[in-house]
């Protein structure tokens, strides 16, 4: 039985649709109305405010935080400045992904971890002979992440102009009203975007504040059913979706290692040890099996085939998360496993798991399409991710650049 | 002297479309604008500091999925945001609104008429499947009923046997909508006075035409058409206004080689030997092309551009009756807060589409009664929209831009449409007054007002008689008649001059096939690429 996040005060009241979801143990809204559709394009073209508090936070502090962390993880994070934020995963000792999320670096000896699953055990684990204190924070620390164009505006309204100098994967303290909070520039959108972090107590006056700095900018508080469409034309894997996690898997095959779903750019692998080092760097010597791609089915195809059955095209407006056969020829090459039609490049994305050979960007392949109870199959192109990819997303305004991290 | 392969007369969104679409097949393309900005009725500009208007046409409805795809819109910066619902407030304190969401749309016709409540998604879906039948009509150049091309002729074959495939029902339905009224065939359907009122004013936009005008029941499958392009979904704002959509389509064009230029006012199309050449510029200045293609509407085109001289008076009679006479005006206001209706008061979502000023048939038809003598509508039909609502980048925070299309005001004033200039504010304050009747603070709120008449249309965008669609979208000037018999395809009496504005098929509104299908026909003519 899931429970309300700190937060759910204010959304269930919003929340008109009743279209709720599990995530993470709690109530999450899918879609404050019977359609994302205002929630997806808050999200592009003013701002969205989502509570993301379902995210697993824990608090690595002590002489050795950085230098545990750098065993645990597959990235050196000793060498992350103060005040920054980086995207990683973790493996287990065959090389096996565990998890993704996010290390923010607060001061030399204290760090946050983010993730989709619990990780309090493994962390535990692995901390013998470290000078170091890991602290669950999960049930104590709620987030908001504030993500679109107007984000900037609307956040330096409530939490002062510092925000402005703020750079891409930044980390900084601030007030709210009084509500301390930690500002980190992430999310989930691919857009320009934040996550304000603070202490339950602080839950209402956060939502408040930025509720009410926002409303001149067009803020609507936004749900998972469009953050979902925003991901995938981010390009973001999501766990338990896209891949397995090592943790969840049964049986060998739904292992993948970080080359396996695209994250191989975070391994530092020729450092000091580090769990699963050892088969990572075999693997990278000896090459991958799989590669999570990007995909993008031919819309002239996809309308022929609802056309030769004189529909419109019947695209699911939703993200959705199956698995879907991908065929090079007359052999099965890998396999869909979320996609959407992005409401903004007019495409219909897929996020695949291809066999390496059929992972460059510009391989042809048939992706099976049903249409009225028959299967069928469309042209897909493998396609660079990010899908999109706006500047906003990266640049910050260079009168307040020296200002924060 | 450089020889471009085009010239394109005019930079309007089917001048670019037209434009990037011969230089993506690698023609050496010029495109020369008369104004300071792009997009000629397609065009956002910012007339009040911090406030942009799209200041003529407001909504993109059609622009068709092949185009985006082929040009590739969005990477150039088109985005688009979709209307949400349709508002309707009644003089009475009471109001209708239609929403994506049929469950709420069938409570709120309810109120008015349980029956109609039910028979809107029927009427819904039987509009869908015409317009499917109709959809490749858009999508391909018009049909030439008289042709003996084997081609050609399998073309109208499939047509017929489109229709003949057609169930009984949609059958009746299409003969009944090529030829009724809009509130003929509205009150086969409906009960509801407040439901079919501002249906029908769909059948009725950018004509000279009332509501009860018989062949104004073809117009409203327009509304029903984007539904044909599944997830690309009907009708919504471009980001930064419409002007959004031209300058995308800029991009892509120069993106492809295409050369724009603006202040550029072409003067004449130079012909020579009875062939297109080149354009002569209001300064003087000429530029030669193996092929000139006008943008303009078909009156500015061969009265104006080429000039009697040169066409047979056939022709130039077909031209000339070839019907203008815009009968609609726009009015743009900057305010410091968002309208608040008496009839629905807050700032909810129903303001995030568009809201139609037609409580009823009768007010339409006295709204089109001052017309038909010579004046604007004392109480016009308004459609109006609000897209700093969900594009906050037109608006200051907390401001907004209120877009006001306005319907009847006639091109001929009985004063003569070279008075409009004196009667321009009295329109604006029917308009400002109109609406302050469903918005009693409105007028506190304005901080900037402008006021189009189609005089203003004609000088200042060259719209003849400031008709928005380059001539009346009525089912005689559509198709194989647009603008004229024989000369549907883009091409004109005179070798190797082009025609590619919205008055030629399939027509007005931003939908970029004009401009598109004319390039495609000007790459087919050309053997082997050689001529255009």
């Amino acid at each position: 039985m899931p429970i309300p996040t700190p937060f759910h005060p204010r959304t269930a009241p919003l929340c008109t649709s009743l279209y709720w979801k599990e995530w993470a143990g709690y109530h999450a809204v899918r879609s404050f109305d019977t359609t994302f559709e205002r929630e997806y394009f808050a999200f592009r073209h003013a701002a969205g405010l989502i509570d993301v508090t379902p995210l697993y936070k824990y608090a690595i502090r002590g002489k050795d935080a950085g230098r545990f962390l750098s065993y645990v993880l597959v990235k050196d994070v000793t060498r992350l400045g103060v005040g920054r934020v980086t995207y990683l995963c973790w493996c287990d000792a065959r090389g096996h992904v565990l998890d993704d999320g996010t290390v923010t670096r607060w001061d030399d000896a204290h760090y946050r971890l983010t993730s989709a699953d619990p990780s309090y055990h493994w962390l535990l684990r692995h901390a013998r002979g470290f000078d170091v204190e890991i602290e669950d924070e999960s049930s104590e620390i709620c987030a908001l992440a504030l993500q679109g164009p107007r984000a900037r505006a609307i956040l330096s309204a409530a939490a002062g102009s510092d925000v402005e100098g703020l750079r891409f994967f930044g980390a900084m303290r601030a007030k709210i009203g009084k509500a301390p909070v930690e500002i980190t520039r992430t999310g989930y959108t691919g857009d320009l975007g934040y996550e304000v972090w603070t202490a339950n107590q602080h839950a209402l006056e956060l939502w408040d504040a930025l509720v009410e700095a926002g409303a001149p900018h067009g803020l609507l508080p936004a749900a998972l059913d469009a953050m979902d469409v925003t991901r995938i034309e981010a390009g973001f894997i999501l766990n338990g979706v896209d891949y397995t996690s090592a943790r969840r898997a049964v049986i060998p095959r739904q292992r993948s290692s970080p080359y396996e779903i695209g994250l191989g750019w975070s391994v530092q692998l020729d450092r000091d040890p580090f769990i699963g080092q050892a088969a990572l760097q075999k693997e990278k010597r000896e090459g991958s099996r799989w590669a999570i791609v990007g995909l993008e089915c031919d819309w002239d195809e996809l309308e022929a085939l609802y056309g030769s059955f004189d529909l419109p095209p019947g695209i699911p407006t939703h993200a959705w998360r199956e698995s879907i056969p991908i065929y090079s020829g007359a052999v099965q090459a890998g396999y869909a496993t979320s996609g959407a039609f992005s409401p903004t490049l007019k495409r219909q994305l897929v996020i695949a798991t291809m066999e390496a050979a059929y992972a460059k960007t510009g391989t042809e392949l048939r992706m099976e399409w049903t249409v009225e109870h028959q299967r069928h199959a469309v042209r897909a192109i493998v396609t660079d991710r990010p899908f999109f990819d706006p500047e906003r997303k990266r640049s910050t305004p260079k009168i307040a650049q020296g200002a924060g991290a | 002297m450089k020889k471009w392969d085009a010239i394109v007369v005019g930079g309007g969104h089917n001048g670019l479309a037209c434009a990037a679409y011969l230089a993506k097949a690698g023609k050496d393309v010029l495109v020369l604008e008369r104004r300071h900005v792009l997009g000629g009725a397609a065009v956002s500009e910012e007339l009040y500091p911090g406030f942009t208007f799209s200041v003529c046409s407001y909504v993109v409805s059609l622009l068709r999925p092949w185009i985006i795809q082929d040009l590739e819109l969005p990477k150039f910066g088109l985005e688009i945001l979709p209307l949400e619902a349709s508002f309707s407030p009644y003089p009475d304190g009471r109001a209708l609104c239609r929403w994506s969401d049929p469950e709420l749309t069938r409570r709120e016709i309810a109120a008015f008429s349980k029956k109609d409540a039910e028979v809107y998604p029927e009427f819904g879906k039987a509009m869908s499947r015409l317009a499917r039948w109709a959809k490749p009509v858009i999508d391909a150049p018009a049909p030439r009923p008289a042709s003996l091309n084997p081609r050609e002729l399998k073309g109208l074959l499939d047509f017929g046997q489109r229709f003949r495939d057609l169930e009984a029902v949609d059958q009746e339905g299409l003969a009944k909508l090529m030829t009724k009224s809009a509130v003929d065939l509205l009150d086969e359907w409906f009960e509801s006075d407040q439901l079919k009122a501002p249906m029908a004013v769909s059948g009725i936009i950018g004509t000279f035409l009332g509501v009860r005008s018989p062949g104004t029941a073809y117009v409203l499958l327009h509304h029903y058409m984007g539904e044909i392009d599944g997830a690309f979904r009907a009708w919504g704002f471009a980001k930064g206004g419409t002007g959004m959509v031209s300058d995308s389509i800029a991009d892509a064009a120069r993106h492809h080689g295409a050369t724009i230029r603006t202040e550029a006012d072409v003067d004449r199309v130079l012909v020579e030997r009875g062939e297109a050449t080149g354009v002569v510029l209001s300064d003087g200045e000429e530029i030669s092309a193996k092929a000139v293609v006008s943008g303009l509407d078909p009156h500015a085109t061969f009265l104006k551009l080429v000039g009697p001289d040169h066409l047979d008076d056939d022709f130039l009679t077909r031209i000339r009756r070839f019907k203008m006479r815009g009968s609609s005006g726009k009015v743009n206001l900057a305010v410091d807060r968002l309208p608040e209706f008496s009839s629905r008061p807050g700032d909810g979502p129903h303001l995030r589409g568009d809201i139609a000023i037609a409580p009823s048939i009768e007010y339409l038809e006295r709204a089109y009664d001052d017309a038909k003598y010579g004046d604007f509508s004392r109480r016009p039909y308004l459609n109006v929209v609000i897209p700093s609502l969900v594009d906050p980048s037109v608006a200051p925070p907390g401001k907004h831009v209120i877009s006001c299309f306005v319907q009847y005001a006639p091109y001929s004033i009985k004063e003569g449409p070279e008075h409009w200039p004196e009667r321009r504010e009295a329109f604006g304050d029917a308009v400002v007054d109109t609406l302050a009747e469903y918005c009693p603070g409105l007028k506190e709120s304005i901080l900037f007002r402008q006021v189009l008449t189609p005089w203003d249309l004609e000088q200042d965008f060259g719209l003849t008689e400031g008709n928005i669609f380059h001539g009346e979208l009525s089912l005689e000037q559509l198709a194989f008649q647009r603008p004229a018999a024989g000369f549907a395809h883009y091409k004109t009496p005179i070798p190797r001059l082009w025609m590619c504005g919205s008055g030629t098929h399939p027509g007005g509104g931003i939908m970029g096939a004009p401009g598109a299908l004319a390039a495609k026909a000007m790459l087919q003519g050309s053997l082997l690429g050689r001529s255009l």
